[in-house]
């Protein structure tokens, strides 16, 4: 018995073309192809919206154009609060509320890999803070808080507004959420990189500051947006604690005109949020790879 | 024979249940270079590692210019400072370029100024060739020019002893004539240097002392002579043997 491919076994000269079924979506047949089943989604939801027995309603409920305008600019006699106010809050809550977390969780992450004794306290307190924060749902925090903080009647933490307990509410979240996210990026980091650091006589902090966080941060940006994303989303949450955000608008205007549209503009607003912020992170990735890859 | 830089007395090293080093004793003296071989696994690395305090030892005593590094009052830090240490892999930081890979430590550690540091970095650069790829990043050198910007990164920290571990073995066969050029000339100029090796003629060239490790214990040590063309043990000949 020999060991070994086929020494010569094979008479016949294998054939690599594709057979021709495979071959349909190949070159302009792909793009005959895209163009239309894009034609048919297309239609399926305009047929939806448009040929439907309440299609009429429902266009008017969610997308007349006056009531798009009306919830846009509000309207101070009818009680009805502009949405392009209420998304100012939003956007200052979390804006706010990324850059505690990216503070809170860099903090909680350093905790939970440090191994200094004189931490330890902090160890234990920040893994039983990331549990249990994840664990809650979002919502109930932000009523403990909101509701809580007050009845404290503490100086400062108890006399202010809905928006800010929904900041603190929000960061005491996705602090636990981020701080997972970073750790994984500091394990992310090879060991080599540690060691050549401590080897050049660098303080285990300078060690983490210069060598290990540049590099775990980015390593975690996609994910750590994502995060982001969701964050910005879930300002939506505060409404529950009367913040006249954008949402909380928006219910207000469905309960006074009978008119849903409120709740549209509000999903177009999040949506045209979310998505620079996207493509931004995009921007960066690329830019930073492409720096480390240049020539000269 | 001059000072003695290095000095290890009966160093035991285990992990857990393995002893990977069963009593080495060691010393090199300032200019000296002295080349470790033997298989892998045979605790080359490891004694490199307990020199510079990135292991702890169980047993045994290391002493650097005359200070016992098992003191507890001992800071690793400053230790460091005063050792380089060159790996296989490199490690050089990649989100570095070469320039900022060479002084982090000397600015960092040593708090010297960043302009005097990048002057001194530039020339080091500069004698390996490499001074047009200063503000490259890492991931666009060869990896021999990657190990010689690793060597100048070491180098840059002025300091009084060496650690080399395996520096050659994960680059291309053509490669590696440039990083072991850069240690004979180091050599050359009295460089102390504890060298971790697979290159046989390399030690036979450079090395005043050769020492040949098995299985954490410290078979034959000798003048490259002794060891090469006339090993005494058993073992140290069959490895010499399986090398060639």
């Amino acid at each position: 018995m020999t060991i070994g491919a086929d020494v010569d076994a094979s008479n016949e000269t294998p054939n690599f073309f594709a057979p021709r079924h495979r071959r349909l979506f190949v070159g302009r047949r792909g793009l005959v192809a895209s163009t239309i089943s894009s034609a048919l989604i297309i239609s399926a939801i305009a047929l939806v919206l448009f040929a439907s027995p309440g299609g009429a309603t429902f266009r008017y409920i969610f997308f007349s154009g006056h009531n798009l305008w009306l919830a846009w600019v509000g309207d101070p006699r009818l009680g009805l609060s502009a949405l392009r106010d209420g998304i100012v809050t939003n956007i200052w809550m979390f804006l706010l509320s990324e850059v505690l977390v990216l503070v809170f969780g860099l903090g909680l992450a350093w905790c939970r890999i440090s191994q200094s004794p004189v931490l330890f306290p902090f160890r234990v307190l920040a893994t039983a803070y990331t549990d249990v924060m994840r664990g809650v749902p979002l919502i109930l925090t932000m009523l403990l808080v909101g509701f809580g903080l007050p009845e404290l009647k503490l100086p400062v933490i108890s006399t202010q507004s809905a928006a800010v307990y929904g900041v603190i509410s929000l960061t005491m979240c996705y602090s636990a959420y981020v701080a997972e996210v970073i750790r994984a990026g500091i394990y992310s980091v090879p060991n080599g990189q540690r060691l050549a650091a401590r080897s050049l006589g660098l303080t285990q902090t300078s060690t983490m500051r210069r060598v290990i966080l540049p590099q775990a941060i980015r390593n975690v940006i996609p994910p750590l947006l994502n995060d982001f994303i969701s964050l910005q989303k879930d300002t939506a949450i505060v409404s529950v604690l009367g913040a006249i955000e954008v949402v909380r608008a928006a219910q207000i205007f469905s309960a006074t005109t009978f008119n849903e549209s409120g709740l549209t503009l509000a999903a177009i607003f999040f949506i045209v949020l979310t998505i620079p912020m996207t493509r931004f992170t995009d921007r960066l990735i690329s830019k930073d790879r492409a720096k480390r890859l240049a020539h000269e | 024979m001059s000072e003695v830089v290095l000095d290890m007395e009966s160093v035991v090293k285990r992990f857990g249940e393995n002893e990977v080093l069963k009593g080495v004793s060691l010393q090199l003296h300032r200019h000296e270079v002295v080349c470790l071989i033997g298989a892998s696994g045979s605790g080359k690395s490891t004694l490199l590692r307990c020199a510079n305090l990135l292991e702890t030892i169980e047993e045994g005593r290391i002493t650097l210019f005359g200070q016992e590094l098992t003191d507890p009052r001992i800071d690793p830090d400053l230790v460091r400072r005063h050792i380089g240490m060159v790996f296989q892999s490199y490690n050089l930081f990649p989100h570095l370029d070469v320039l900022e890979n060479v002084v982090l430590g000397p600015v960092r550690a040593l708090k010297r100024d960043r302009t005097e540091v990048e002057g001194e970095a530039l020339a080091l650069l500069d004698r390996i060739g490499l001074k047009e790829r200063a503000h490259d990043y890492p991931e666009r050198l060869s990896g021999g020019q990657q190990q010689r910007v690793a060597i100048v990164r070491s180098l840059a920290m002025r300091p009084a002893l060496l650690l080399l571990d395996e520096v050659t073995s994960a680059l291309d066969p053509t490669l590696v004539g440039e990083v072991l050029d850069l240690l004979v000339d180091l050599a050359h100029q009295g460089t102390t240097m504890l060298i971790a090796t697979h290159e046989m003629n390399f030690a036979r060239d450079v090395a005043h002392q050769v020492v040949y490790l098995d299985a954490g214990v410290l078979v034959e040590q000798g003048t490259p002579e002794e060891i090469f063309t006339n090993p005494r043990h058993h073992s140290t000949r069959n490895f010499l043997q399986r090398v060639r």
